[in-house]
């Protein structure tokens, strides 16, 4: 025990955070098994982060596994692909996770046609960075984190921006969650093939792959195929080791500048997830068409991790896996920072990790903030989120900003350890969201004036 | 399956709670309680009895309409009467320590919106307003008692209010006022166990130190702020002590007399009225401790525990200003 002891002393980590319990047993040594095929399957054409996808299909088309369905709609958006053979049954407004209704195409399987998944291998040597970033913008690459940003925008370093180190992202901090776990030890030859085409197309000189300690048996399996180019470091297992910035301090002791990007200080970060398909979308031709979800929590009989095509019902998977009559919520993602539902008509999405059941609802309480301090220790951010939610609340969001409520990346920390309950975070995105609309107002306000000019 | 409650993240959350985090630190108050009853009989009872219902009475008279019922059941307020009447003579009359209660809540509370909101310490506001209308007898001892007189209630404690009864009673001085006035020192261990003349709360000093290390366990405040307090006592009353023996008493002395180890567990670490940045708990809990020896020394008062935590409940907006973490990637 005193090792032990020694070498969580020693492990890299950032400052504050939080423990949560992790809820990661149940699954941890689960393989991922393949979703049963459902028959109609749901893809929103907006499922990441910029301009939704534009349909290149009609209905009554009939299309393969991984043809195209969607072009990307401009820079910040990406490619969309069938999920399963079928024929599109119409293009409507379907409710997606977020709670709205989006246009969505909708898919019908086609039991009797082969779902083969087939491809082109490409050698990345043989492209220029521009034709390698048009490859995994129509591959339908985003992050698979649970943030949906497009990859090749990310991988699109502007001029005078150098990529020295490529770190890969396999901290998986969110409680519950395994899908990266899993990844990490039975595709390691994917990962870390992933991991040596991203520096190579960036011209970076080293790589590492950051992961928490909790997963031995991920950085031993990783250490054995990495060549002497990628570093496996494990860091301290802490909530929010996985957000890119933590995991920079763990790793380098540096800190990305406020409002800035890792590119600032040369370093470019991925997820271990994506960085595993972009392997399969260079070596075997296969576009983003599934993902590892983990569908956990006491609300499922059988919680399991799940290859899972995108686009397939959240109702029929949580069947698969024996949800309970008890739950009572459903959350994509992780617990700390995944999405509740309020229907289970959505489908799995790119950027979806998890699915969260729970059972027994708490009733909510909140007292008065007695300013015990708790969110200011646990703030990664080293913001002080009880001044800044009373701020917001008394509709205050200019002062708010003067004290960085920007920077605020929405961890939840400050929620986890408040023992008054107070919906922390909440008040920190109505903040941020009331401080974005009066941004867009101003900027519209200023382009109309510009206009009106002579 | 259930209907879908669609509640807000994060989905796990850590277990400490308000009400719970007053809960302990009540119970460490009754457990002083039990320590002032055993050192002075039925009238530590009494008299924080009279505090306490003059404090929860308050809060609930003026919060009693609130949507969600009144605010007596986040035990801040029971809290705040049970610590108030800690601080106050075994002798006090009832209606006096009730006032206090009152004025506690009311004064020290309530008139700044409720819970969280009150830059003072409600309980020494209480106090403090004792000590400006009652001079005399909020500085009239009683020594401890024996066991023949342990159920005797001093016959000031029912006086009527207003009245200036012919009062009768035996009287002692604190340790700290026979040091000061009297020039005469006190055994260390009766300091220790609890056996010399004093507030209700404030002579056990052995109780004192385990339940400060019981609340510090169980997170109840931040440890930075009773630490630094005591650490400065120990260090300036040593330094100065070492210059002029004949002003300032040693460390130890100052350390375990008074009211400085009551406040250091219960006053110092209310985490309302102090900073909640790490660097102002320092600050706050050194200015606690350098006024504290200040007071002792050179003040009109014996002791100077109350006025130095005041003073500092004052200074902490401005501490706090001064103290904000760099932010995250910041300058």
């Amino acid at each position: 025990m005193i090792s032990l002891a020694g070498l969580r002393a020693r492990a890299r980590t950032f400052r504050q955070g939080i423990h949560p319990p992790e809820h990661k047993a149940p699954t941890a040594g689960l393989p991922i098994e393949r979703a049963p095929f459902v028959d109609e399957y749901v893809l929103p054409l907006g499922q990441h982060i910029g301009a939704p996808s534009v349909a290149v299909v009609q209905p009554g088309d009939d299309v393969r596994r991984g043809d195209k369905l969607a072009d990307p709609g401009g820079f910040v958006s990406v490619a969309l692909h069938a999920p399963v053979a079928g024929r599109v049954t119409a293009i409507e407004l379907r409710l997606h996770p977020s709670g709205r209704m989006v246009p969505s195409i909708v898919l019908r399987r086609d039991p009797w046609s082969s779902q083969q998944l087939a491809g082109e291998p490409t050698d990345p040597g043989t492209l220029d960075r521009d034709e390698a970033l048009r490859l995994i913008q129509h591959g339908g690459l985003v992050g698979l984190g649970g943030a949906a940003f497009p990859s090749h925008v990310k991988l699109a370093v502007p001029e005078g921006k150098v990529v020295d180190e490529v770190v890969i992202n396999g901290c998986e901090c969110e409680p519950y969650l395994t899908c990266d776990h899993r990844v990490m030890v039975e595709e390691p030859a994917a990962v870390v093939r992933g991991t040596e085409i991203l520096r190579l197309l960036l011209g970076g000189k080293r790589s590492w792959i950051g992961v928490e300690l909790n997963k031995p048996d991920a950085i031993e399996t990783l250490k054995t195929v990495a060549p002497s180019t990628v570093e496996v470091v494990g860091v301290e297992v802490k909530y929010p080791q996985g957000a890119e910035k933590m995991l920079l301090v763990a790793l380098f002791g540096k800190e990305v500048p406020a409002g800035g990007l890792p590119l600032d200080l040369g370093i470019l970060t991925n997820n271990v997830g994506t960085t595993a398909a972009i392997a399969d979308l260079f070596d075997r031709g296969l576009p983003l068409v599934e993902r590892v979800v983990t569908v956990t929590g006491a609300g499922v009989e059988y919680p399991r991790n799940l290859r899972v095509p995108i686009g397939t019902p959240v109702r029929t998977i949580l069947e698969h896996c024996g949800l309970r009559p008890e739950a009572d919520r459903v959350i994509l993602g992780g617990p700390m920072m995944g999405a509740p539902q309020k229907s289970l008509d959505v489908p799995v999405l790119k950027g979806t990790s998890g699915l969260l059941c729970l059972p027994g609802a708490p009733e909510p309480t909140e007292f008065p903030c007695i300013r015990c301090a708790r969110c200011v220790r646990a703030c990664p951010m080293f913001l002080n989120p009880a001044r800044l939610a009373r701020l917001v609340r008394a509709e205050r969001p200019d002062e708010a900003a003067e004290h960085h409520l920007m920077s605020c990346f929405e961890c939840g920390s400050c929620s986890y350890v408040c023992p008054s309950g107070i919906p922390l975070v909440q008040w920190m995105r109505v903040g941020k969201q009331t401080l974005r609309a009066e941004a867009a107002r101003a900027k519209a306000k200023a382009a109309a004036e510009a206009a009106d000019a002579p | 399956m259930s209907d879908l409650v669609l509640s807000h993240g994060p989905f796990v959350k850590d277990a400490a709670t308000t009400p719970n985090i007053m809960r302990d630190v009540l119970i460490a108050a009754l457990l002083v309680l039990g320590a002032a009853t055993f050192h002075f009989g039925l009238t530590a009872l009494a008299v924080t009895g009279a505090a306490t219902v003059g404090a929860v009475g308050t809060e609930w008279w003026f919060t009693r309409k609130r949507p969600g019922g009144a605010t007596t059941s986040d035990w801040s307020a029971a809290l705040t009467g049970v610590l108030l009447g800690l601080t106050l003579p075994p002798a006090l009359p009832l209606w006096m320590a009730f006032l206090g209660g009152v004025a506690a809540i009311g004064l020290g509370k309530l008139i700044f919106g409720g819970l969280g909101q009150n830059p003072f310490n409600p309980a020494l506001v209480g106090r403090a307003f004792l000590q400006a209308a009652f001079p005399t007898a909020i500085t009239t001892w009683t020594p401890p008692v024996d066991g023949s007189t342990w159920s005797t209630i001093p016959s000031s404690v029912f006086a009527a209010p207003l009245m200036h009864g012919e009062v009768d009673i035996m009287t002692s001085a604190t340790p700290l006022g026979l040091a000061k006035f009297q020039g005469e020192g006190t055994e260390l261990s009766n300091l220790f166990f609890g056996t010399t003349g004093g507030s209700l709360g404030e002579t056990n000093a052995l109780l004192l130190i385990l339940l400060g290390l019981w609340l510090a366990s169980r997170r109840a405040f931040d440890w930075r702020l009773p630490i630094s307090t005591l650490v400065t006592v120990a260090v300036l009353s040593g330094a100065l002590h070492l210059v002029l023996p004949d002003a300032v008493q040693p460390p130890s002395f100052m350390l375990l007399s008074g009211g400085l180890l009551l406040a250091a567990v219960f006053m110092v670490t209310d985490p309302v009225s102090t900073p909640t940045t790490a660097k102002g708990a320092w600050i706050f809990g050194i200015g606690v401790g350098a006024l504290v020896v200040l007071i002792r020394a050179w003040g009109g008062l014996p002791e100077g525990v109350m006025y130095a935590i005041l003073l500092m409940n004052a200074a902490t907006p401005h501490i706090e200003r001064y103290t904000q973490p760099r932010p995250f990637g910041g300058d």
